[in-house]
Order: structure tokens, then C-alpha cells, then sequence
């Protein structure tokens, strides 16, 4: 449907309506930007999103609470362990369980990794569109090392669902910090590579400076968060000024940019992998032995040989698949820091197995709200460098 | 001087827009808050953003939850503090026959876009929002998909909504 505003708009000969996507080789994720240009030069943008839109709160809300880690799985299908960890967190919150300390430290390890594979899913596809495809399948070769880490940990690459309720599905194996070590330092190594490729280099600044910007109090109104916020020099990042898991335990920094276009934003995702890296190798050396799950039995699935050799735990086993856990009925909101800015999750439980309501916060769908202010003036190449840097994710931005 | 404990924003609202604000509601600081005449949401949401002490510029999360044994559709507001770090809640409560609330779109750009996601799938209504039109759902599609009582439709532009069971013989 066309917004008011461009049917009341004055016809004139100079301005083109031209329609951009839905399915654009350049714009990676389905999206239609409805355009009206003067030349090359962009009036007024409409973006149009939901092509991706999988019901994703609705169909939450037909399942136990324990079905829901699959579908977060796929809502930021760059970093899948985050959304996992985030959705756990603020269902343990309404239930009042901790995790223990050791699936604390596990769920910072695999949600630093998927930070970074995320972070270079969305820098490798910004090189990558401005023609440096070197560099771009450079970071894809990374996130490989990283993706062959998530799938150690857990078996699978991308659909991970790792985090329960009260902990995490397995341990982690047990060369993991070797393992680890070895990928960082590959990881370590590219990343220097694609520093010395793109962050001097003429055409790639060129494309970058000065292009979608947008100032710190604009970005405050959207509600942007994440490196987009950072970008604008706003040092606002959960992990610090709301700290969950262990992060309050960990050396970080957080960096930040001074004038928020599409090269300040390149450059804090890019210094956000160093300290994630930092942030892995110091939750490693501290990493405590210890249980996995929480011992609740109102939330946690009981050992395997418990329910096949006593009838406490069969019955355990029995209530919980069949009912779901009875998380206690209330309301919280809890943020995590995602790959993208702040993921929330807002919860309504009535007392029974199932949600009454799950409301999820998608960072990037703030980005795309005010993409349009971004892009005014510009021109219509712009909008793939600035699109790109929002790095709008389909599951999660039309959840 | 920041204001940061629930109770006492709470008390600084009561204190400035009377009946129009409910009981202090919620006891852990991520879901303490209140409720809000949907007469009176665009004020108190543009006094607590300007308010010196309170200051909530972000807006951090809109939502809306349906109750139909109550028969209201709740708008829930979660707004934060970048300077004082705090969170509060806002409610408002609309009937479920013809629910409309103010926009605040015009307080914080955020609400544009999360209003018309609560406008699309629990068709409520903003007054005074630039541009209300679904976001997420087509523009054909019947009714609001979060409402309870939601029944899906069988079919859409003749495409079948739900597939036969590969399990059945």
C-alpha cells in the first residue's frame, strides 16, 4: 500500500516512483524500498518489510514454553546461539532459576562466537557488495572456523537450540579450549588481512564516509541500539550497563564511533570481534567444573537413566513433555546485547505449560524504521551500503 | 537528581497527572509500572522522556497483549533511561471492540514502526500516528493474527493455509 504522504505528495516531472525488490541481487534479505528520486538522488524512501513474517509470537504461543528455543533459533539466523541464551534468560527470570556457573560461562563462550559470526556475516556482505569479494569470502572463510566451533559445541551449525531452561543441552567437548585457540588465531590472522584490505582503502572509504548518518539523539528516538547506536558514539551496550550471565567478571571494551555513518559503524562491528575474542578466551581460563543444568525438577527434563529405571522420573519426564513447565504466572522484559543491538524478550505467563504471550524485541527492526531518514539526500547506490550496515536479518526483523 | 526507584517515579507521576495514573504495579524493577487513562498516554509519556531526573529517551520495546476475559486489549510501553539507567512500565487499556489509543510516535520516533505492528496483528487503533498501515501481515489479510480469538482462515488467494499429514494412508 503507498503511504499517504507520496499519494499527497505534488506531481511533478522530475520525480521517478521506482520500485527497489522485493527480491533485489543486492539487497541480501527480501525487502522492497519504494522510491521517489530526482535523478539519482533519493526524496523519500518507504521501506517495506514483513515478506519474511512467520507468525513467529503466534506460534510461540501454542507450545510449551521448551518448543520456543527452536524458533528463536531462527529468528537472527547469524548468531542463533544469542537469541537462544536471550530467550532462556528471561524465561529463568520469570521462573526465578539460575543457571549454574558453568552454563553461565558456556552460554557467554557460544554467544561470543556467534557475536563474531554474525558481525562477519554483515561486514563480508558489505565488502563483498562494494566489490571487495576477496575480502568479503575472507570472512566467510572465518566464520567457517567459528561455525566448525559452534558445531563441536553443540552438533549443529546453525539450528542450534543448545540453551534449556536452567542450562545448556550438553557439555562442551573436552579439547574445546584447544580447539578454540586454534580457530582464534585463524580467525585473528583474516581479520588482519581484511583490516589491511578495506579499512584504508580509497574506494572502500569512499563508499563509507559520511553516508547514512545519523546523529546520537536521532539514533536515541528510533530506538536504535548495538553498533548502530555505538556508531554515534552512544557507549550504551547491555552486557555493560545491565550486565546478565558473567560478563560483569569480564575485561572488555566497548567501542565506540563519533559520527555515525556507514564507516563508523563498519569499524566498531569490526573492533567488537577483537573483544568478543578477548572475551572467549577469558571466560575459557576461567571456566569452572560442574553441573550443566539447574537441579530443579519442576523445569529441568531429569537424567535419561532416571526415567528409564524409576517411575519418579518417568512421571517427571511424562508431566513436563506432555504439560510443559509450569513457569509461574507474571510479566518480565529482559534484554541481552545481540549481534545486532538489544534483543528483548517480553513474557506474559498464566501459570500454565504454555506462553500466554511472547513479544520479541528485533534490534534490526528499529535499523529499517529509520532507514528512510538515513538515506534521504543520498544516492540510490548508498542504499546498499546503508542497508547493508543495518544488516537486517529477515527471521528477526519480520519475526 | 535521578529518579530511579519505581515507587518514587511512580509518586512524581501521581503527583503531576492524579486519577489518570493506576496503582504501582509489578515488583521486580523490569516489570514495575503502572497503568494510564488512554486519554492522558501521550503527556505522561512526553513528561517522563523531558523530565529532568527521569529522562526516559528510548523507548525501549512496544507491545500488546490480549485479554479477552477481561475484555481489553492491553498497549504495554517499556521505556528506559540511556543516563540513569532505569525502566519503567506503561499500560494502557483499550476495550476489545473498538480499541484506540494516542500515538506516541511524536514523542519517540520508535513508536512509528511498533505502533503499526500492534495496529496489524491486534488491530488497535493509534490516533494521531503519520502513518498507520499494516507492516508485517498483507494488506488484504482478515483480521488480527495475535488476537485470541483469531480463527486462520482455510485459504489465501486460493493457496491452501495448512497441508495434508505425509502420515496418513
Amino acid at each position: 500500500m503507498t503511504p499517504q504522504r507520496f499519494v499527497e505528495a505534488e506531481p511533478t516531472s522530475e520525480v521517478m516512483a521506482l520500485q527497489m525488490g522485493p527480491s533485489h541481487p543486492a539487497s541480501h534479505g527480501t525487502v522492497k524500498f519504494n522510491l521517489r528520486l530526482d535523478g539519482e538522488t533519493i526524496i523519500d524512501v518507504d521501506v517495506e518489510i514483513g515478506y519474511l513474517h512467520r507468525g513467529f509470537e503466534k506460534m510461540c504461543e501454542q507450545g510449551t514454553w521448551n518448543h520456543v528455543f527452536p524458533y528463536a533459533d531462527r529468528l537472527n539466523y547469524a548468531s542463533p546461539l544469542l537469541n537462544n541464551v536471550g530467550f532462556a534468560l528471561a524465561v529463568e527470570k520469570l521462573a526465578g532459576l539460575t543457571a549454574p556457573e558453568r552454563a553461565q560461562y558456556i552460554r557467554v563462550i557460544g554467544g561470543e562466537i556467534s557475536r563474531i559470526t554474525d558481525h562477519l556475516t554483515c561486514l563480508g556482505m558489505a565488502a563483498n557488495e562494494l566489490g571487495a569479494i576477496s575480502a568479503g569470502f575472507y570472512m566467510l572463510e572465518a566464520r567457517e572456523f567459528l561455525y566448525d566451533l559452534v558445531e563441536a559445541i553443540c552438533g549443529a551449525r546453525l539450528t542450534v537450540t543448545y540453551c534449556r531452561l536452567g542450562g545448556v543441552m550438553t557439555d562442551l567437548p573436552a579439547d574445546m579450549t584447544e580447539r578454540t585457540r586454534v580457530a582464534l588465531k585463524h580467525v585473528r590472522d583474516i581479520l588482519g588481512d581484511c583490516d589491511r584490505l578495506l579499512s584504508r582503502n580509497r574506494i572502500f572509504v569512499d563508499r563509507m564516509v559520511g553516508i547514512g548518518k545519523l546523529p546520537s539523539a536521532d539514533a536515541v528516538s528510533w530506538g536504535l541500539t548495538g553498533p548502530l547506536l555505538r556508531a554515534t558514539g552512544v557507549p550504551y551496550d547491555v552486557r555493560k550497563a545491565e550486565p546478565y550471565l558473567v560478563y560483569d567478571r569480564m575485561d572488555f571494551e566497548i567501542p565506540t564511533g563519533t559520527t555515525g555513518d556507514n564507516y563508523d559503524r563498519f569499524m566498531v562491528r569490526f573492533a567488537e570481534m577483537e573483544q568478543s575474542m578477548r572475551i572467549i578466551d577469558q571466560a575459557l581460563a576461567q571456566l569452572p567444573p560442574g553441573p550443566i543444568l539447574a537441579d530443579d525438577p519442576r523445569f529441568v527434563l531429569p537424567p535419561k537413566e532416571q526415567v528409564y529405571t524409576t517411575i519418579e522420573g518417568l512421571m517427571n519426564h511424562f508431566k513436563l513433555v506432555m504439560e510443559g513447565q509450569k513457569v509461574p504466572a507474571g510479566e518480565v522484559y529482559v534484554a541481552t546485547e545481540g549481534g545486532n543491538g538489544e534483543l528483548g524478550f517480553y513474557l506474559v505467563s498464566d501459570g500454565s505449560g504454555r506462553p500466554y504471550r511472547v513479544r520479541v524485541r528485533p534490534p534490526c527492526f528499529y535499523g529499517m524504521a529509520a532507514l528512510g531518514d538515513m538515506l534521504r539526500g543520498h544516492m540510490i547506490a548508498d542504499i546498499i551500503t546503508t542497508f547493508g550496515q543495518i544488516n537486517m536479518i529477515g527471521g528477526e526483523c519480520d519475526h | 537528581m535521578a529518579v530511579s526507584d519505581p515507587a518514587a517515579v511512580h509518586a512524581v507521576l501521581r503527583s503531576h497527572f492524579g486519577d489518570a495514573i493506576g496503582d504501582l504495579a509489578g515488583t521486580r524493577p523490569d516489570n514495575a509500572g503502572t497503568t494510564v487513562a488512554p486519554s492522558a498516554i501521550v503527556e505522561v509519556c512526553r513528561f517522563l522522556k523531558t523530565e529532568t531526573g527521569l529522562a526516559f529517551d528510548c523507548l525501549s520495546n512496544l507491545s500488546g497483549v490480549d485479554y479477552p476475559k477481561r475484555n481489553i486489549i492491553e498497549v504495554v510501553y517499556h521505556l528506559y533511561s540511556y543516563r540513569y539507567r532505569h525502566l519503567f512500565v506503561l499500560k494502557v487499556e483499550a476495550p476489545r471492540d473498538n480499541p484506540a489509543v494516542s500515538s506516541v510516535a511524536g514523542v519517540w520516533s520508535a513508536a512509528e514502526w511498533q505502533e503499526r505492528e500492534v495496529f496489524d496483528l491486534l488491530g488497535v487503533t493509534f490516533e494521531g500516528h503519520p502513518d498507520l498501515r499494516r507492516i508485517l501481515m498483507p494488506e488484504d489479510w482478515p483480521g488480527h493474527p495475535l488476537r485470541k480469538d483469531f480463527v486462520e482462515p482455510e485459504e489465501y488467494h486460493g493457496i491452501s493455509t495448512s497441508r495434508e499429514s505425509l502420515l496418513k494412508t
